[in-house]
């Protein structure tokens, strides 16, 4: 990164003067966050139309058999599933952490870079003029729309005199966003798409298979990587560009580097769930409350909680109305905005 | 003196040059009224558009303007400035340039209840159209209430940024009962609900006019009056009540006046929330951040961009129509864009 190690170690005691964090706070919530994943998980696989008991899981990730029936749900619906609603949370969560310490807007969540419109925008154009598109070119179109919306937004912000400001980025988003979503929701009223647009807004995870996973996998764990890696030179970005360039910083480069780290971690998860953005928006405030304001731990603790919630919700989305799934954006909001509802209240004025 | 005297001048001929703008945007308006009065589905010349407005139309002319297009146009007048200003307002307290009535949960709130009426009595009720309006207004008062207990402790009262975010999550949960309750609509209802989120003025009717009016005449004259207690907000709490307003009672009036704007106007037109996001930041680019000119300039452009658009949306497509809502956006972000890239702070 940009420092050397002596500006490093001076940063650090400014940073301990600036910042309060709570570390042991943290250091819990990963590790009972991810051992409550792991649980979870095995829970999260063994319910479903078809219940399966938990040692037969067991069984079946470690010894499988490709003539058992049960095992082949594990193997082939069931797992991927799983897998991907965990990774999945994590990366909303972590790309909305990153947003709102770079734009230090506690709105901001990935969506405000037009990652969501732009999907569903190709998404709109792949429903009303090629129908037959398969699921896989599905995937890599709404990935290449996310992308593009992205793109827009960075580029019309740029093109400004005087540069990328934190405030104009906001601004480009929310208008590029606004544009790309009108234009989606006139080309689905006027093919009489709304509702089926409706569905993959929703979002869900139920058709994930190995294959989307092996795309995603690769690219969300760059992301997380990177994210943490960037995590401390977020902090110093989140105290203002004032003081990040006063404290050597080049916020150029960090905000480049954290922007196109969103659109990676953002985009895929948006392509292969649909648009649940409220993770993104939640997630980083929760983790915020309850561990300061130092973002090397808001980032792998928004991590573990966006994939706990993910995950729960996904399970929720099965058990509520079986068989037939219940929308897993609209249940992650129903669990998480009571707790993230507390914890606004909670806070104590800054 | 010498200085008083020269800073008395810059007021005079910043003045002078607010009093320019609202006069061009004024005129602008005027003339797209105008414009939008002679076309539709069946088109009037703009001289028979003025010989029946001083009663010397014919029978069909005068039923085409008076009873049809009339009154769609002033709502949407009446609309585009009415979220404009509500807009304004919310971005001055919030302190926050991403605040919309939307965020007030304003627009979901109302769109909960249209879509619990429709689910349970369908589209095809008669008294729908009498009663939609008002179950939205209920909806809109309802949710942003609740924002408001909710945000609100004893000892602090209520803090911008904590109200935005229980905004935030007081709307997504709203939004996300509805998308389980269209989710199972049938389609033909689906469409309507669809196309009412989208925001379309589908309550042109004078009955709505005279129902909207109200609120207009008293909340948008009353916000303008206190314009510079936002000014003295956007200084931060503490300066503010250093230099002496009542920031909590100020913040409480204000909010409750806008909230009263977009509620009305959610009532009668659906979901065009852009408008609200969009006027503020365009008046901001055309004159600066002091309220007392902004906030009426916002209305002015509201209003512009509300007519155009709603002109647009009945004539693009016709004989069908383009929910007005998404011409706003269309054609309100490119321009927002080109400001945005233009300007230089």
């Amino acid at each position: 990164m940009s420092f050397t190690a002596e500006e490093l170690l001076e940063n650090d005691d400014q940073l301990k003067t600036h910042i309060q964090s709570r570390p042991l706070m943290g250091l819990t919530i990963i590790v009972g966050g991810l051992i409550l994943l792991i649980l979870l998980l095995g829970l999260s696989i063994s319910v479903g139309a078809a219940d399966i008991k938990l040692s037969t899981v067991w069984q079946a990730v470690f010894h499988y058999h490709a003539n058992l029936t049960s095992d082949q749900i594990i193997r082939e619906l069931r797992l991927p599933r799983s897998l991907a609603s965990a990774l999945v949370g994590a990366c909303f969560a972590v790309a909305g952490a990153m947003m709102q310490g770079m734009s230090r807007n506690p709105l901001a969540d990935s969506g405000l870079l037009g990652l969501n419109a732009g999907a569903s925008f190709t998404l709109a154009i792949c429903f009303a003029f090629f129908p037959s598109v398969s699921f896989i070119l599905l995937m890599v179109y709404s990935f290449c729309g996310a992308g593009i919306g992205a793109g827009l937004v960075f580029g019309i912000g740029s093109l400004t005199r005087g540069g990328l400001t934190p405030v104009r980025l906001t601004m480009a988003g929310a208008a590029v966003s606004a544009l790309l979503m009108a234009l989606s929701e006139g080309i689905a009223l006027y093919f009489d798409l709304s509702q089926d647009l409706a569905f993959w807004y929703a979002g869900g995870v139920a058709g994930t298979n190995w294959l989307q996973l092996k795309i995603l996998f690769p690219v969300a764990g760059f992301g997380l990587v990177m994210a943490i890696l960037l995590s401390k030179s977020i902090t110093v970005l989140s105290l203002g560009e004032d003081v990040a360039t006063g404290l050597g910083q080049r916020t150029r480069i960090i905000k480049i580097m954290c922007s196109i780290i969103v659109v990676l971690l953002a985009g895929s998860a948006v392509s292969v769930v649909g648009a649940i953005t409220f993770v993104g928006l939640m997630i980083p405030h929760i983790a915020r409350f309850l561990v300061g304001v130092d973002y090397r731990w808001i980032i792998p603790c928004s991590a573990v909680l966006g994939s706990l919630l993910m995950v729960l919700a996904d399970i929720g989305a099965r058990m509520i109305n079986p068989p037939y799934e219940t929308p897993i954006g609209a249940l992650i909001s129903l669990i998480g905005v009571p707790f993230f509802l507390y914890l606004a209240r909670k806070r104590r004025r800054a | 003196m010498l200085e008083m005297a020269s800073i008395l001048k810059v007021e005079r001929k910043k003045r002078r040059q607010v009093m320019g703008i609202i006069a061009i945007l004024a005129t602008l308006v005027v003339l797209v009224l105008i414009i939008s009065m002679n076309t539709g589905y069946i088109r009037l010349s703009p001289l028979a558009v003025i010989r029946t407005l001083f009663g010397g139309g014919t029978a069909k002319e005068s039923l085409i303007l008076f009873d049809l297009r009339l009154p769609r146009i002033i709502i949407a007048v009446l609309i585009g400035a009415a979220l404009a200003v509500s807009g304004g307002v919310l971005q001055g307290i919030s302190r926050n340039a991403l605040a919309d009535p939307g965020l007030l949960g304003i627009n979901s709130g109302a769109g909960l209840m249209v879509v619990l009426f429709i689910s349970f009595f369908s589209t095809h009720a008669a008294f729908s159209i009498f009663l939609l309006p008002f179950l939205a207004l209920v909806g809109a008062g309802v949710t942003a209430a609740l924002i408001y207990l909710l945000s609100y402790k004893k000892d602090e009262g209520i803090l911008p940024t904590r109200m935005i975010l229980v905004g935030v999550a007081l709307t997504a949960v709203i939004s996300s009962m509805m998308i389980i309750l269209t989710l199972r609509l049938d389609p033909n209802d689906y469409k309507f609900v669809a196309t009412w989120m989208a925001g379309s003025i589908w309550g042109s009717d004078w009955h709505f006019v005279s129902a909207l009016l109200p609120w207009i005449i008293v909340l948008l004259p009353y916000i303008f009056v206190k314009a510079r207690y936002l000014n003295a907000l956007n200084l931060g709490d503490s300066i503010a009540t250093g230099i002496g307003a009542a920031v909590e009672k100020e913040r409480l009036k204000l909010l409750a006046a806008s909230v009263g704007l977009a509620a009305a106007s959610v009532s009668v037109s659906g979901g065009i929330g852009f408008v609200g996001l969009i006027g503020p930041h365009i008046a901001r680019r055309l004159i600066g951040p002091n309220h007392k000119y902004l906030l009426p300039v916002a209305a002015l452009c509201g209003s512009l961009l509300l007519v155009v658009a709603d002109t647009l949306a009945r004539w693009v497509l016709q004989p069908s129509e383009i929910p007005t809502g998404i011409v706003v956006a269309v054609i309100g972000a490119p321009y927002f864009l080109y400001l945005l890239a233009k300007s230089r702070a």
